[in-house]
């Protein structure tokens, strides 16, 4: 696993921040700016090949700043192994980053979806719009400040259309 | 003297397939844009069974969360719960004992059954084929009955938990399990002889969403659906957890070709090769706890709560303020009936999750209808959901 981090710190040297090692699962933590050559860069190269993206999770650090983070899981069917690409977005108001859909075109729907939960903004997206949610719907449920119950978007989601009076 | 016809003007027409129609397989809407009778553009819309499973992940004990990945995949219920408790042991640093290991393997394995003959069934009654369902359910009620046996409930045993199972195997298990395994291939032969030749069925599913390997893996395809395409890759063997390397099986490649068809004959011969890992399984089942010994992790025996008072302040103190895994992030992936279920798990330090992203396989499968349906027929998009084989709580968590 190892050289997948050796390739990003040669190529990628200032883009590389840290190197993290937990229970066997590698993590490789990016500054966001260069996200895309750093993918296809890792789906490139015949030595790592990493073809397959299994997952993008977007994460809420509120209250701490950078707030808002990403994490790609890649496989590699050659040398079976995975790699998690962090990185911590810069703006903690209107978070956006490149968007991968042009490296692995499965990144479509996560991207989709980590824009519907969590508002992240992925530049370059051919169709950034809701997935899970409703087209009209108010707010990112998956940030740390939406409450587990009583979401106030949510009373009013249901109340448009049946109780229009109760939306101020 | 004969009239000039004027041209035909042509214009394409959008039509609304679900969310309630019985091919779709549970609220699934698709948005198809149609040429005659072409699909020019199909659209999936999904979100009408959204529950936000990760949303309330965050707000329970790492325990608590064990009902709500039962309903992931409700098709393959035992399999998410799996899943989750590997992800949970791998975060707090554990290995649960060889018995535990074994046993999760054959729930997981009697669920795969299941879960591909439900597949069978459904698929096949889309396109027309009433009879292997039928034929299907008789063996998947005994797979139902057996989930019974171990816990009282039928689609969602919620049997595994962090640490080892809820109890062991209750008796006579084994020699139901096992009868269930001698007999299934001979069952197994009345599905195949019913379509895997048929005329019918092959027209509608031979050449039907054809996927290239390259492509597959493009499209972030796993399990049988990428294995129809010819991609040689198996979490079971590749990235073995709980025992796998233990046994031996096969990895079926169908005909390589990507199409409806080739998954067909993937996921038949998968049955199969299951029922080859639970024999093994059932034969080679160790003795022991089927928990780890850690009462920082484990619940204490329900006996042992009734009897002694430590026992009751351990039972009430877990249940209440739950374990709490060191800090860090770990993303666990097992080979689910559908393709690669993941759980991408980040631990503050607190009893309950930071956050939990569950990587499911039929969300990303259902990425590619349109370019699966794109140029086909409309009765075409039936197969390509069929061959999907999504489970739309699956698709919106």
């Amino acid at each position: 696993m190892q050289k997948a981090a050796e390739l990003l710190k040669k190529q990628f040297a200032s883009e590389v921040v840290e190197v993290m090692d937990y229970r066997g699962d590698t993590t490789v933590v990016v500054k966001p700016g260069r996200i895309r050559d750093i993918c296809t860069a890792l789906r490139d190269d015949p030595e790592v090949s990493f073809k397959y993206l299994s997952m993008i999770a977007a994460l809420d650090y509120a209250p701490q700043s950078p707030r808002f983070a990403l994490a790609y899981n890649l496989y590699s069917h050659k040398n079976h192994d995975r790699l998690t690409l962090k990185t911590y977005l810069e703006s903690d108001t209107s978070p956006a980053i490149d968007s991968v859909v042009p490296v692995w075109s499965t990144a479509d729907w996560h991207e989709r979806e980590a824009y519907d939960l969590m508002g992240i903004k992925f530049k370059g997206h051919p169709n950034l719009q809701r997935i899970l949610l409703p087209l009209d719907w108010k707010g990112h449920p998956l940030r740390k400040e939406v409450p587990q119950r009583g979401d106030q978007a949510a009373l009013e989601w249901v109340d448009r259309k049946i109780r229009p009076e109760r939306i101020k | 003297m004969e009239r000039v016809k004027p041209i035909p003007q042509t214009e394409t027409m959008v039509l609304n397939v679900g969310p309630q129609h019985p091919s779709t397989h549970g609220v699934l809407r698709v948005e198809v844009e149609l040429d005659g009778e072409l699909i020019v553009r199909a659209d999936p819309d999904i979100g009408y069974l959204h529950r936000g499973i990760e949303k309330m992940c965050e707000g329970r004990t790492y325990h608590k969360c064990l009902p709500l990945m039962n309903r992931i995949d409700y098709l393959a219920g035992e399999v998410n719960n799996f899943g989750y408790c590997l992800a949970v042991e791998k975060l707090l640093g554990i290995e649960v004992p060889k018995r535990a290991q074994y046993i999760r393997v054959i729930m997981a394995e009697l669920t795969r059954i299941a879960s591909h003959i439900f597949w069978l069934g459904t698929s096949g009654h889309d396109l027309g084929a009433m009879t292997p369902l039928f034929y299907g359910f008789r063996e998947r009620e005994k797979i139902m009955d057996l989930c019974e046996m171990v816990s009282g409930g039928r689609m969602f045993p919620l049997y595994c938990r962090i640490g080892g199972l809820a109890a062991d195997l209750p008796e006579g298990f084994v020699a139901k399990a096992m009868e269930f395994v001698k007999e299934f291939p001979d069952k197994w032969k009345d599905y195949d002889t019913l379509l895997t030749q048929n005329a019918i069925w092959k027209q509608r599913t031979v050449g039907v969403g054809v996927m290239t390997a390259e492509e597959a893996l493009d499209w972030g395809w796993s399990g049988p659906m990428a294995r129809g395409s010819g991609v040689d890759w198996d979490l079971r063997r590749d990235n073995p957890y709980s025992s796998y390397e233990d046994f031996d099986f096969e990895v079926p490649l169908g005909t390589r070709a990507g199409d409806t068809y080739s998954r067909y004959l993937v996921r038949m011969q998968e049955m199969l090769q299951s029922n080859r890992i639970l024999r093994q399984a059932l034969e080679k089942l160790p003795d022991g706890p089927v928990k780890v010994d850690d009462p920082r992790v484990s619940l204490p025996p329900k006996e042992m709560v009734y009897k002694d008072i430590a026992a009751l302040i351990n039972h009430f103190k877990f249940i209440q303020e739950g374990i709490t895994p060191p800090q860090g992030e770990i993303y666990q992936a097992i080979e689910a009936p559908k393709g690669e279920l993941g759980f991408y798990i980040v631990s503050d330090g607190t009893a309950q999750p930071f956050r939990v992203k569950i990587r499911a396989p039929s969300f990303v499968v259902l990425n590619a209808t349109d370019k699966l349906a794109t140029g086909r027929l409309l009765a075409d998009l039936i197969a390509i959901i069929g061959t999907m084989d999504i489970v739309l709580a699956d698709v919106d968590r």
